[in-house]
């Protein structure tokens, strides 16, 4: 793998770009491993860097059935923020903002990581006290938060509208150092990376079924053949009960909904933060890519489903939330719209635990917040299998905080998965 | 789009309706232990298939019913009113 620096950039340059190696192997699978992850997404690829960077445990195979950044990775709106108040979840995402901000040099590879701010709008008092404790418990613990009043706002962003009279804006809750990334470049970066360390990447790789010994997942039958692994992580979210039901483990406490993302044509420069717009009964969320799309999102499809595309409904329902916040965008023509398909959990909040099975560990239940996760997720995934018990920051992010009582649930809105959006 | 034939309204949008959830969940008796109440009320089997599920025809006779749909394909099999008694009425008027 030829390194990414000035150097080479200008050999390249002299040498008709011929001198570059292939980002990753394309290898045999092996017929057997120390760690194989299943999910060849963020998270997995992730944590199969971590599982060599911070471990040393560098047999290791990330199988995929389709191709690396082809599910849920290519299916979002980059958001990355850390504004979480749950013990448990801001030190997590935190910890991920740092990974985050360090990336590039990290990986050798430019993920265009833009901490471009996120600008939470509040339309009213009620509204603006509830963030505020948030952002207060945020700043208690070291993560960067303020509020921003109408004034500045207008100077920062001065097109949004700000004559609706029935959720007038009153400022709004900002995190400066969110923003947002390029999702196809944190896949080849980690992959790339991984590959490097030793780690086999196999693509078109679907795994079948399980056999057992003795309790454990002795091996893995995939569309690759079989596969043993002496220590098993699934990584597969949105597919999670899938996997679970074929290892015959029973119920999961998720549900899989679909959520749609959109981009518009390009256009010039026109928005350079993240903005959200949360009133009751609509939820909308628009940035600007580096190629000048507007890249946006709302809610829910509102029903549970396993198909990766959106319904008309909610493209309506978005559509009127852009008027409503940004009516300049009234003219502009869609692109695309495409949907992912989320583990949605019964209090909104992640797994990265045990399972019944001894050799299985179980990364699963991102709700909306798989993309800004995935480097810590990663590097706790890989702690946990590698050291076999949870770190601090996620150890009541298993599946028996619901019997215990301790559930991690950011808006409290019980449990119901499709309301933890 | 989605359509649900409702048993009292017809063929609607399912944009009329809203989404209970798994329609095969069977509660357990007030004095069971913990664990069988968490796995009822938290623990779901979440198919890639047909599966029984509730909708509410909140935006039209605001009936619950239980429509057999598949979360892959969206196809619906049938729609049947919730409440045994309504199902009775409904074949009875046939």
């Amino acid at each position: 793998m030829t390194k990414f620096n000035a150097w080479n950039v200008i050999k390249n340059g002299l040498n008709g770009q011929s001198y570059w190696t292939r980002q990753w192997r394309d290898p045999e699978p092996k017929s057997s491993y120390d760690v194989v992850i299943i999910g060849g997404g963020l998270h997995g690829l992730a944590t199969a860097y971590y599982l060599a960077k911070n471990h040393n445990i560098k047999n290791v195979a990330v199988l995929e059935k389709g191709w690396i950044g082809g599910g849920n990775t290519g299916r979002n709106t980059t958001i990355v923020r850390s504004n979480y108040m749950m013990p448990g979840n801001h030190e997590f995402y935190e910890h991920s903002l740092k990974l985050w901000e360090n990336l590039s040099h990290e990986l050798n590879y430019n993920v265009m990581f833009s901490q471009r701010a996120h600008v939470s709008l509040f339309h009213s008092p009620g509204a603006k006290d509830s963030v505020s404790r948030i952002y207060n418990i945020m700043r208690l613990h070291g993560t960067d938060a303020e509020l921003w009043d109408l004034k500045t706002l207008k100077k920062k962003i001065p097109h949004l509208n700000y004559h609706n009279s029935r959720f007038p804006i009153l400022g709004a809750a900002v995190q400066k150092r969110a923003g947002n990334a390029r999702h196809d470049a944190v896949a080849w970066g980690y992959a790339r990376a991984a590959d490097t360390l030793g780690v086999d990447i196999l693509q078109n790789c679907e795994v079948t079924g399980f056999t057992r010994k003795n309790g454990n997942i002795e091996s893995i039958q995939t569309s690759r053949g079989i596969i043993k692994g002496k220590k098993i992580g699934f990584a597969v979210a949105g597919n999670t009960s899938v996997l679970w039901q074929m290892a015959e483990l029973g119920n999961l406490p998720i549900e899989s909904h679909k959520l749609q993302a959109f981009v518009s044509e390009a256009v010039k420069p026109l928005l350079d933060q993240v903005v959200v717009y949360g009133v009751g009964g609509a939820h909308f969320y628009i940035s600007q890519s580096d190629k000048g799309s507007m890249v946006f999102g709302g809610d829910l499809d509102w029903y549970k489903s396993y198909a990766q595309r959106g319904n008309l409904p909610m493209v309506q329902d978005v559509a009127e939330a852009a008027m409503a916040i940004f009516p300049t965008l009234g003219r502009i023509r869609l692109l695309r719209h495409w949907a992912g398909i989320m583990d949605m959990t019964m209090d909104g909040s992640f797994f990265i635990c045990k399972t019944p099975i001894s050799n299985l560990y179980l990364n699963a239940g991102w709700n909306y917040g798989g993309f800004k996760a995935s480097p810590a997720s990663g590097w706790y995934f890989a702690d946990l299998i590698a050291n076999e018990s949870p770190h601090n920051y996620v150890q009541n992010h298993n599946l028996e905080r619901f019997e215990k009582g301790i559930n991690i649930d950011e808006r409290g809105a019980g449990p119901d998965p499709k309301l933890h959006g | 789009m989605i359509r649900i034939n409702c048993p009292y309204c017809g063929e609607r949008d399912h944009s009329e309706f809203s989404y209970g959830g798994d329609a095969t969940i069977n509660y357990p008796s007030l004095d069971a232990s913990e664990k069988e109440w968490t796995e009822a009320i938290f623990f779901r089997k979440n198919i890639k298939g047909f599966q029984f599920e509730t909708w509410h025809h909140s935006n039209g006779c605001r009936m619950w019913l239980v429509v057999e749909r598949s979360t892959v394909t969206h196809e619906i099999k049938s729609v049947k009113p919730c409440h045994p008694d309504l199902q009775k009425v409904v074949e009875n008027n046939k």
